[in-house]
């Protein structure tokens, strides 16, 4: 599983900012809409697909994100190429 | 003598030094370990500062799922005076006991320094003592203090008096420069800047004795905030965090 | 019983020299064991026996240090040095560097240079209630410098605050030697109980060696050597390589172990404790073996491994962090486990005191013995060279005279020249939690950081209830009620009832300052470490403070360099003679060597700490600041000292020529007390230390920090060199009109020089005939220097 949580469309994201403001600096000036959050991975044993994504809905909604400010996207693939790091 | 309990997680580190303050002015303090159920014969609840479970995931999220949690709810729900601040602060917003969120601030950098709050309602248990307007020289130390709502979430703590101090000057990027907020009982308090650092004039300020002062004034008669007319919308919010 | 498969092959010279040891360390390898070692023993005297763990280069030189005196409980040699601070209360104090780490990568360097000093101090049964941080990088105009001083202050800032211990002060240095090289020292200080003080020692055979904390893995294997003992190139890809070798912190594992490690010790259930730093669990084991007179059989196969398939070198030295070693009775064990569970912390049984004196690596605890060799021999048995010495021809007297700054041309705007000098140092120091145990009276700025001394306790007195495995509370009931109404603080702070048995010395003190100077150091070594130290001890003295202790960390460049070692040992002596004639032991040091970048060495720079006691504390000591209407008195020294060394000619010239000023240390001790004595009895308004920038500089930052200018009149300073030049033993004190009567009694009656310089008040810096600035630009130059410098948004987050 891959679990993906930002800042909600709104909330002020001064780490994406700092990041976006340098980067003109650096050459790359076409770039914007930068975005910071984090990646968090992991494996769930499930049944089916429907079973697994249940199941890390509920976990984002209850522990990793703070639906106050914060979104998950989530991403599934079977054991085989999941847990390839 | 008012009895205050001090709960300690794993990572914890301001804990003594509330049990301290709490002393110095007079009142009883003891420890409640994380994994307690009950909180015992207290009469108010600090939730004090430091990195609960390393602030791991995020601040506060890991810690309100402690056992002592659904403990502290039901006592604030019976109208136990329940103080959180900083990390404490954190993790009641993340146990919904308080609307909003705290985010990193606006500058990035950990913030340790004193600063200027003005008191801004007098009806939650931190500041019934305190003369409305009041300034309060009282230091902050956090790198999550920058206090997030929604447009509606703002508009409803303006309207129920729920914001309890303001920074004079917003040093984190604070919605509404709001340094502390109140439930609508106003026994639920959070805030970022630590009163128990400024419990001393050796210390550089004794302004937060005065805060600390009204808690233990206050506890001891959880009846004297019951003339205030939003009951209703307080027993929702308590009634409706972790379900 | 034999030694395992290795044995058989005979022992091969590439290998030992690319574990760092020279062929004669080899050699005397195999005459210790009687036997050719196994590549696995091999490694074990490899990491023992570098620089970092053996100070083989410079115990010759160390040993010429003062460290005797009545209060001296613990000197150097053990994990810190520890003083009894009377009371029963005792405080460790530890000085280390972690350079080379910072130098690769600057977050994890600091933040583990942070956690590994604090284990040094719970190591002795301690509570951490203080870190200090003296930095030195290059210049701020280089991106590298940038990255490096900003990764290290957010790495002091991320484990210092997470794991609850205040930073309350340190040094910021830009200086171009440290350019690919910073010095990242970390000060530690603790208090503890005097009858808590344990040593970190294994005793009685049949006993159990615990570890505690983190799991085991490949982070700084080899690190000891490697990133102790090689300098660094401009090669990218080398530096590359060594990355690997960067250990990674967890402050939250650190606070769950000071936790637990204080409450084992608290309630008398280890023998004997010791942390795993540097060489990792070969060190822990043979350390407490050896101290207690013993040996360890280890088992190998029980250590907790974060990574699959680890040889047993990787495990035995292994650094990974927040790891330590306690020995415990096989009786106590079960309250052990019990105690480290309730903190979650992991806690393995790896080992067993024998008989004998022999450290033994076995997989499996009936398995293979893959290395026997005596384990004092790690330590005992360490080589020591008296490496060949020369002083530079550089330093030539004559030379140095002809090479004096006051040949140059005076500056055109001395104000222009002051403004260059000023800088804030609060960007970083307010990224510190330095207010943590409600301790800290005087912190970060100024001239030395002042705490309360509160007596220790892990607990500080509190109960706790709802803890499973604590007896006590266990049940949910109550904890015993008659101890907390004999706790019960009285309301009045200050009063002498308050809370005895918590506070035993509430209205004591102690005052910390950590000061280095390579500039000095680079033109004299001896008599720069010697003005170091009298800075240090009058810095102490200016927040009222009777010096009491000094560790240091002597950073210097490669051993091997003939001048390097020169340097060092006139260091020392220097420092010897100033320690020895203001009275002040040497409690603990630690050396860092091979600090260079591309073949050149940094200017020697060693760093002290002082530790001074204050005797009574109800009230904040006078600020660095100016009040408005004051008299300003220069007190102590009053020569124009001259501009050697001193940072204006390296600032607004690039010289780094001449000779110091001369240091009179009977001067220098009378000044020391007579300043303590003032500052007890609040006399004066403010106080500041002259150094750096010398009498223009402190004037000015008295200024800036108080918002009060001040008028020096026409001929009171002569030039630049009496505005900027450095010398010792001098203090600026600001006193009101009807105290400088007294201020100047007692000056006399201490045989101290004192006259007046100027008058503090109105809104403008004067020095007529040199500088005229206005306070407000001078404030706004100050607080905006060091944000510019570091391209961040200025003022960010300030008030």
């Amino acid at each position: 599983m891959l679990v993906e949580v930002s800042l909600r469309p709104g909330i002020a994201d001064p780490q994406g900012a700092t990041i976006e403001r340098s980067l003109p600096a650096l050459g790359f000036e076409r770039v914007s809409g930068v975005r910071t959050g984090k990646a968090i991975r992991f494996s769930i044993d499930a049944d089916d697909e429907a079973g697994a994504r249940g199941e890390v809905d509920e976990l984002c909604r209850r522990f990793l994100t703070n639906p106050v400010i914060e979104d998950a996207r989530v991403t599934l693939a079977a054991a085989d190429q999941a847990v390839r790091r | 003598m008012t009895r205050v309990g001090v709960v300690l997680f794993p990572g914890s580190n301001c804990e003594h030094d509330v049990v301290e303050a709490v002393r110095a002015l007079g009142g009883e303090a003891d420890l409640l370990w994380h994994g307690a159920t009950d909180v015992g014969p207290v009469d108010a609840v600090v939730l004090p500062g430091g990195f609960a479970h390393g602030d791991y995931l995020r601040p506060g999220a890991i810690a309100r799922f402690s056992p002592i949690m659904a403990a502290i709810e039901r006592f604030a729900a019976d109208g136990g005076a329940v103080i959180g601040i900083c990390n404490g602060f954190q993790i009641l917003t993340e146990a919904r006991l308080l609307p909003g969120a705290l985010q990193k601030n606006r500058g990035l950098t950990f913030l340790c320094m004193p600063v200027e709050l003005e008191v801004c309602s007098t009806r939650s248990v931190l500041t019934w003592e305190v003369a409305p307007g009041q300034r309060l020289r009282i230091p902050i130390n956090h790198f999550e203090g920058n206090y997030t709502c929604d447009a509606e979430t703002l508009s409803m703590l303006k309207a129920e008096d729920r914001v309890v101090l303001r920074y004079v000057d917003n040093p984190n990027g604070s919605v509404d420069r709001i340094a502390g907020i109140c439930n609508a009982e106003g026994n639920v308090v959070g805030l970022m800047p630590h009163p128990e650092r400024a419990s001393d004039v050796l210390l550089g300020s004794a302004d937060g004795a005065t805060l600390l002062r009204s808690l233990l004034g206050t506890a001891v008669r959880p009846s004297a905030l019951a003339g205030t007319d939003v009951l209703a919308v307080g027993a929702e919010v308590a009634a409706t965090a972790l379900a | 019983m034999g030694v395992g498969r290795t044995s058989v092959l005979s022992m091969d010279t590439a290998i030992a020299r690319a574990l760092g040891l020279t062929d004669d360390e080899a050699t005397a390898i195999t005459s210790l064991l009687g036997r050719e070692p196994n590549h696995l023993e091999l490694a074990m005297y490899a990491v023992m026996w570098s620089e970092h763990c053996s100070y083989k280069s410079s115990r010759v030189h160390l040993a010429r240090l003062p460290t005797e005196g009545d209060h001296v409980l613990v000197g150097p040699g053990e994990n810190a040095g520890v003083i009894d601070a009377g009371d029963g209360i005792a405080i460790a104090l530890r000085i280390e560097s972690h350079n080379h780490p910072s130098a690769i990568e600057p977050y994890q360097g600091a933040a583990t240079g942070v956690g590994g000093i604090l284990r040094d101090i719970f190591t002795m049964g301690a509570r951490p209630v203080a870190v200090m941080d003296p930095l030195r990088f290059g210049p701020l105009d280089d991106a590298r410098s940038r990255w490096i001083t900003a990764g290290v202050v957010s790495g002091i800032s991320g484990y210092g605050n997470s794991v609850g211990v205040p930073t309350v002060g340190g040094e910021l240095v830009f200086d171009e030697c440290y350019a690919e090289n910073p010095l990242v020292n970390v000060l530690c200080l603790g208090v503890l109980p005097v009858d808590r003080l344990v040593l970190g020692r294994a005793s009685g055979p049949g006993n159990l060696a615990v570890l505690l904390g983190s799991t085991t893995g490949r982070d700084g294997i080899g690190g000891v050597s490697v990133l102790a003992s090689a300098g660094f190139g401009d090669d990218a890809n080398a530096e590359a390589a060594k990355r690997p070798n960067v250990q990674v912190g967890d402050p939250f594992e650190e606070k769950r172990l000071i936790e637990a490690c204080l409450e084992l010790l608290d309630r008398h259930l280890v023998v004997g404790i010791q942390d795993l730093g540097g060489a990792g669990l070969v060190c822990g084991t043979s350390e407490t073996a050896s101290r207690g007179g013993v040996g360890m059989d280890v088992n190998v196969a029980a250590v907790p491994l974060r990574e699959p398939a680890m040889e047993p070198f990787e495990i035995m030295t292994s650094e990974s962090q927040e790891r330590m070693v306690a020995i415990v009775t096989p009786d106590d064990l079960a309250a052990v486990m019990s105690c480290c569970g309730k903190w979650e912390v992991r806690a393995t049984v790896v080992g067993r005191v024998t008989t004998g004196g022999s450290l033994r690596i076995l997989d499996g605890w009936e398995g293979e013995v893959l290395a026997d060799v005596p384990a004092a021999s790690l330590h005992e048995d360490a080589p020591c060279y008296n490496r060949p010495m020369a002083r530079p021809p550089s330093l030539d007297e004559a030379a140095a005279a002809a090479n004096d700054p006051g040949r140059l041309p005076a500056p055109e705007d001395c104000g222009a020249d002051l403004v260059g000098m000023l800088m804030d140092p609060s960007w970083v120091f307010r990224q510190y939690d330095h207010q943590l145990f409600l301790n800290t009276v005087v912190g970060p700025g100024g001239d030395a950081a002042l705490l309360r001394l509160k007596a220790p306790g892990a607990g500080g007195g509190s109960r706790e209830r709802g803890t499973s495995g604590e007896p006590a509370a266990s049940s949910g009931e109550r904890a015993s009620p008659e101890r907390g109404s004999g706790e019960r603080a009285s309301p009045e702070r200050g009063s002498a009832e308050r809370g005895s048995a918590e506070r035993g010395s509430a209205e004591r003190g102690m005052a910390l300052s950590t000061d280095g100077n390579g500039r000095w150091c680079a033109l004299d070594p001896r008599a720069g470490t010697a003005l170091v130290v009298a800075e240090s001890a009058l810095n102490v003295a200016c927040v009222g403070g009777r010096p009491s202790a000094l560790v240091n960390c002597l950073n210097f460049g490669n051993p091997e360099h003939p001048e390097v070692m020169w340097q060092l040992s006139e260091a020392v002596d220097g420092m010897a003679s100033a320690c020895r004639a203001l009275g002040i032991p040497v409690i603990g040091g630690n050396v860092s060597l091979y600090n260079e970048s591309r073949g050149r060495d940094i200017d020697p720079t060693p760093v002290v700490a002082v530790l001074g006691l204050v005797d009574r504390l109800t009230s904040v000591p006078p600020p660095v600041a100016l009040v408005d209407g004051n008299e300003i008195l220069l007190v102590g020294a009053q020569d124009d000292p001259g501009l050697g060394g001193s940072l204006w000619a390296l600032t607004a010239r690039g010289h780094r020529g001449g000779t110091l000023a001369p240091l009179d240390l009977d001067l220098h001790a009378r000044l020391v007390e007579l300043v303590a004595a003032l500052v007890g009895e609040r006399v004066v308004a403010g106080i500041h230390d002259v150094s750096d920038g010398g009498l223009g500089v402190a004037l000015a930052e008295m200024a800036v920090q108080s918002g009060v200018g001040f008028t020096v009149p026409a001929g009171r300073l002569s030039g630049h060199s009496a505005l900027f030049g450095e010398g010792p033993s001098r203090v600026l004190m600001s006193v009101a009109p009807d105290r400088v009567a007294a201020v100047v009694g007692a000056a006399v009656a201490a045989n101290v020089p004192v006259s007046p310089i100027g008058l503090a008040g109105g809104d403008r810096l004067v020095v007529e005939g040199l500088v005229d600035l206005d306070l407000a630009d001078a404030v706004a130059s100050w607080r905006t220097a060091l944000p510019r410098a570091l391209g961040v948004e200025v003022g960010a987050g300030a008030p």
